[in-house]
């Protein structure tokens, strides 16, 4: 009987949806990650600035998204905001506004992080050396920022690649949901839904893996 | 002779503490000052502010017959002129050992990398770092990356050398490798201004020795006179904190003595 679950898979154009499905969801991931990092180099640069205000809401931003689980923001904006404001927001839309929120804040952070992290003395160093502020910005200070981002920045871009799969919750049809209708459809095969799931698993994992695997070497290559 | 340097009745406070309180020196060409004095005295401050790592609160700095005290973003260039070490391993991490000694000559000075290169490994060489050229600072040890910071500093010809501390975050038996070096810089001429708390290094290399305490230079002298017969209560004091010190001065106590103080 297992043999018939699995052939699901393959059945007609199962695959291909799954696929597509997928598609979505790296669509939303893709450009989310985009806009955050162009957002959150912002945010991070605001986070340090002098001005207490804008502090204070970049602070306030950051733990809303820390406390509030991404699924609730998701029905605010495509459920709430609709009635409220008559935003006609499709789910994807939808999708990428919340995710943006979310990564523009935790980039940010990670870039507020990274660029307080280098030690006091390696400006000092170089400024020692008669270089003048830019020479050291642009040859020891924006290197090192760089190198200790990159990996916790591609952390970050696989965890919102994994949050994604929330957002059949509210009717787009990425990856899940496809893996979903295609269980339902094959509900005579009781194997059919491990083996779909299992799918949508390892397509996930073919995604993230790669992307953990470079973040892990780049952290080693990069350990000072 | 006219000084190289002259720091005249500076003063720098941190948070209402004044931690440079009326501060006057002067370092000839080739002289080797050394600052010796308990944590807090204000002499790793006295040598940042000569390189306008610290803004000074009052008083003034001259480097040759350039006031350097009030240059403000221009800094830089008086900096190509005074070479500074920190205690802190400072090597770029980023970066091969002979790109940190390039760095500061191609791009700050402008000279031609070539030059530069040949000088690089000549000088890594003298100090026993001549396969380490190629090697990323965090494969060296600490007592040879104090080595590389030298040499990066040398690599700028600078008329004046600051060392702060260099040898405090070494492992022991890394200290001696490095102060060879400076005393070999000592030989060869190079005015330096050093902060350190190896007293025996101290009296090897310096000509001229300064004890300061609670922002103030409390006494100073020729390291011969100044280790054996200090004038003042207080450095009097300061040396006796030091095992090898008291050790000269009467007998080995046969209980054995603290190793380090």
């Amino acid at each position: 009987m297992q043999d018939l679950g699995i052939s699901v898979l393959f059945r007609g154009v199962n695959f291909q949806r799954l696929l597509l499905g997928l598609w979505v969801t790296l669509r939303i991931a893709l450009i989310t990650i985009g806009i955050s990092i162009v957002l959150g180099l912002l945010f991070g640069i605001v986070m340090m600035s002098r001005s207490r205000a804008a502090r204070s809401v970049c602070r306030v931003w950051l733990e809303i998204v820390r406390f509030m689980p991404q699924l609730v923001l998701l029905y605010l904006v495509y459920f709430g905001f609709a009635r409220l404001f008559g935003w006609n927001l499709d789910g994807e839309a939808s999708a990428v506004l919340v995710f943006s929120f979310w990564g523009t804040a935790e980039m940010g952070d990670l870039f507020r992080g990274a660029l307080t992290s280098i030690p006091r003395h390696q400006r000092e160093s170089a400024a020692a050396l008669g270089l003048t502020r830019a020479q050291i910005n642009r040859y020891i200070l924006l290197p090192q920022t760089v190198r200790r981002l990159l990996p916790q920045v591609i952390n970050l871009s696989t965890r919102i690649i994994k949050t994604t799969a929330l957002v059949k919750m509210i009717n787009v049809t990425e990856v899940l949901k496809v893996g979903q209708q295609i269980i339902g459809q094959f509900y005579r095969e009781p194997s059919a839904a491990f083996w779909v799931y299992a799918a949508v698993f390892l397509l996930y994992f073919l995604i993230c893996w790669p992307i953990s695997l470079l973040a892990g070497s780049l952290e080693r290559r990069y350990h000072e | 002779m006219e000084p190289i340097l002259r720091v005249k009745e500076i003063y720098k406070g941190f948070d209402g503490n004044g931690v440079l309180q009326g501060v006057s020196l002067d370092i000839r060409e080739g002289e080797v000052v050394v600052i010796i004095g308990p944590s807090g005295c204000g002499k790793s401050t006295l040598l940042r502010c000569i390189n306008g790592l610290e803004k000074i609160d009052r008083g003034e700095i001259w480097l040759r017959d350039q006031r350097i005290s009030d240059l403000g973003k221009d800094m830089y260039r008086v900096r190509q002129r005074i070479g500074m070490v920190f205690q802190s391993y400072d090597l770029f991490p980023h970066m091969k050992v002979m790109d940190n000694l390039l760095l500061g000559p191609v791009k700050a000075l402008k000279k031609p990398r070539e030059e530069v290169e040949a000088e690089a490994v000549e000088m890594l060489r003298r100090v026993g770092l001549a396969d380490k050229a190629q090697a990323l600072p965090r494969t060296l040890s600490g007592g040879q990356k104090q080595r590389v910071a030298l040499v990066r500093a040398m690599l700028m010809h600078p008329e004046l050398l600051l060392l702060d501390e260099i040898t405090a975050a070494l492992d022991p038996e890394m200290v001696s490798e490095v102060l060879n070096v400076v005393i070999d810089l000592a030989e060869q001429g190079m005015t330096m201004a050093i902060v350190t708390h190896e007293m025996r290094f101290a009296e090897a290399v310096a000509d001229r020795v300064l004890f300061m305490e609670q922002g103030v230079i409390a006494e100073e002298g020729v390291p011969e006179e100044f280790f054996r017969e200090p004038r003042t209560e207080r450095a009097r004091r300061f040396l006796q904190s030091f095992t090898y010190a008291s050790a000269r001065k009467r007998p080995r106590d046969p209980a054995g003595m603290p190793e380090d103080a």
